[in-house]
């Protein structure tokens, strides 16, 4: 090992457990890179580097003693849409710029029993709510990749854009994640790393900022499936105070790794071949057959034919919820007040300085939808619609066990190249949301470089609690890809 | 289509959020395109089809029935922009 950074979480673990370097060596790394390298990439939200080095002399106490949980000593980065007990959680939003909660989400304080060491909490599109990281009260976040030859910021994909930055810097060794229509696997797909978004029910939903309560689903981002397998087996579980918990044993998934796909049966779903999909993308996704196939797999051709109306139903369905969600951000018992004369002006001037622009139009939208007169049209038929989407997913899992698609339809984009219309945002997660419609597992894979010199993922999509062959089939195609790149900005590169 | 300024300040009314008159024109625009946009899935016959309401995947389930928040005040009004002792304050509702 030349440095910290050339760690990943897996051999992290095992140098820890073998006292060939400490968990105040770790930390300490990480937070110097921190400290050296996210002036530039504003992943970070908060950070806690006292409390990261007392958690890390504690963990080498433990460790010494040859005990220690499944992470004891391994330094994580937090989505500041996780509530941190005495940590400020803001969801990006000034709503919750000061907001410090007297609790713990469910999620980290999994991680904590297992001995995560938290090093602050990362960068998002406010509330979630976007697919650039472009959304945030704090500033976006910016991809340490960089187009060939050019120097220009772009955007590591959101919501969880900070995460995937900061894994892909190096700045920590893996990361939480929240997965609403593809806020995982999107920015793991524009930044180079593996992200696992699990099926709807496996992670709790306790302590974690609600954008979309029937999608909304915790997972990990780390720079291999490996990480992101012992990192879920931590995060993932069940949990009384989630009525959508489901209470189903966690596996080991590590395990899993290297079951492989012989006469594995994989899907590829004929609807993803979208039209003005770069050839680059088309290839990489036939490439990922070619190397399924190779390993072992049945390949075969299936239908999902309600795929277009994935989006327009997930915006319909998502926003409805967020705007129900939201209405608790009330000026009147956490969050930011504006003073007026009566409650309702109140109300109107906190929420109304407290979103940011997208936030207002979803809550608007979602208020339409469900407003007197448009239930029926909009939020009903959309409820309906989602039944077919689930189905066709339900239908195609009769015949293959998994479906690989490509992550999303382009590689990361430049700050100044946002679509001022809004829907041409949302088509970034044209492949990624009808999992998140049906609640199956899904994951991205970086897979490959475009001609640009970025990365690609590719997606798999699998049955109801099947994480495990999901991890081994994309085990099989994170072997093929040797994906061994760097971005520009690592803490591991020469400064 | 745009919508119109009266359906998006009547939706703002219902959802409490204050608006500019900027914002309320680019909103006209903007959740007029998007409506515009989900207007696709008139096209779907779902005349028989039930409303997916969650995954379906969790067993509701009972619990027994007492209080579990656990008496923490503090912790409650902690986070509170503005109070009066034990008690959140609100501007006056009753004259």
């Amino acid at each position: 090992m030349s440095t910290p950074f050339d760690y990943t979480l897996a051999s992290a673990r095992d140098a820890l457990r073998a006292r060939k370097i400490s968990a105040r060596e770790l930390t300490e790394a990480h937070l110097s890179a921190i400290e050296r390298l996210d002036g530039s990439l504003n992943s970070f939200i908060t950070t806690t580097p006292e409390n990261a080095l007392k958690a890390a002399d504690a963990a080498d106490a433990t460790l010494a003693k040859g005990e220690g949980g499944e992470l004891c000593g391994l330094p994580l980065g937090i989505k500041d849409l996780f509530c941190t007990n005495g940590t400020r959680t803001t969801a990006a939003s000034n709503i919750l710029r000061d907001f410090v909660p007297p609790y713990e989400s469910t999620v980290t304080s999994n991680l904590l029993r297992d001995g995560a060491i938290f090093l602050g909490k990362l960068n998002l599109d406010e509330f979630a709510m976007g697919s650039g990281n472009l959304n945030s009260a704090f500033g976006p976040a910016i991809n340490p990749w960089k187009r060939n030859g050019s120097d220009e910021q772009l955007v590591p994909g959101g919501s969880s854009g900070g995460s995937a930055a900061a894994v892909a810097a190096g700045l920590v060794l893996g990361a939480t994640g929240t997965d609403t229509g593809g806020s995982i696997r999107q920015p793991a797909a524009y930044t180079g790393i593996a992200g696992i978004k699990p099926t709807y029910g496996r992670c709790s939903r306790f302590g974690t900022i609600a954008f979309a309560s029937s999608l909304d689903q915790a997972g990990p981002m780390a720079r291999n499936l490996q990480d992101c397998a012992i990192l879920l087996r931590s995060m993932a579980g069940f949990d009384q105070r989630d009525s959508t918990s489901v209470d189903t044993p966690v596996p080991n998934y590590e395990a899993a790794l290297n079951r492989g796909v012989k006469g594995l049966r994989v899907g590829i779903p004929k609807e993803y071949h979208a039209d003005g999909m770069p050839a680059e993308i088309e290839a990489l996704w036939q490439q990922g057959i070619n190397w399924l196939r190779d390993a072992g797999a049945e390949i075969k051709e299936v239908s999902l034919p309600h795929t277009k109306y994935g989006l327009p139903t997930y915006y319909i369905a998502a926003l409805a919820e967020a705007s129900s969600n939201l209405a608790r951000y009330d000026g009147l018992r956490f969050g930011a007040r504006v003073k007026a004369d009566s409650l309702d002006a109140m109300y109107e001037a906190s929420r109304a300085a407290g979103f940011g622009e997208e936030v207002k139009r979803r809550i608007l939208l979602g208020t339409h939808v469900l407003s007197s007169g448009y239930y029926d049209a909009y939020y009903l038929r959309a409820q309906k619609v989602r039944t077919l989407i689930q189905q066709d997913f339900l239908k195609a899992y009769e015949d293959v066990d998994v479906l690989l698609t490509p992550t999303a339809p382009s590689s990361a984009f430049a700050l100044n190249e946002k679509p001022s219309d809004p829907v041409q945002m949302y088509l970034n997660d044209v492949f990624t949301v009808p999992a998140s419609m049906a609640g199956v597992p899904a994951l991205s894979v970086p897979a490959g470089l475009d001609g640009q010199g970025l990365p690609l993922g590719l997606q798999l999509i699998g049955k109801f609690f099947d994480e495990e062959t999901l991890i081994a089939a994309g085990h099989v195609l994170e072997q093929a890809a040797s994906f061994t790149h760097r971005p520009t900005i690592h803490a591991g590169n020469p400064a | 289509m745009s919508l119109d300024a009266k359906t998006v300040l009547r939706t703002a009314r219902l959802a409490r959020i204050g608006l500019a008159p900027a914002e309320v024109e680019a909103l006209q625009k903007d959740m007029g395109s998007i409506i515009d946009w989900v207007e696709q899935l008139n096209e779907l016959d779902v005349s028989d089809v039930p409303p997916m309401i969650g995954t379906g995947l969790a067993k509701p389930r009972l619990r027994e029935d007492r209080i579990t928040d656990g008496e923490r005040p503090d912790d409650v009004l902690s986070n509170a922009p503005d109070r009066e002792g034990p008690y959140f304050t609100v501007p006056k509702v009753v004259e």
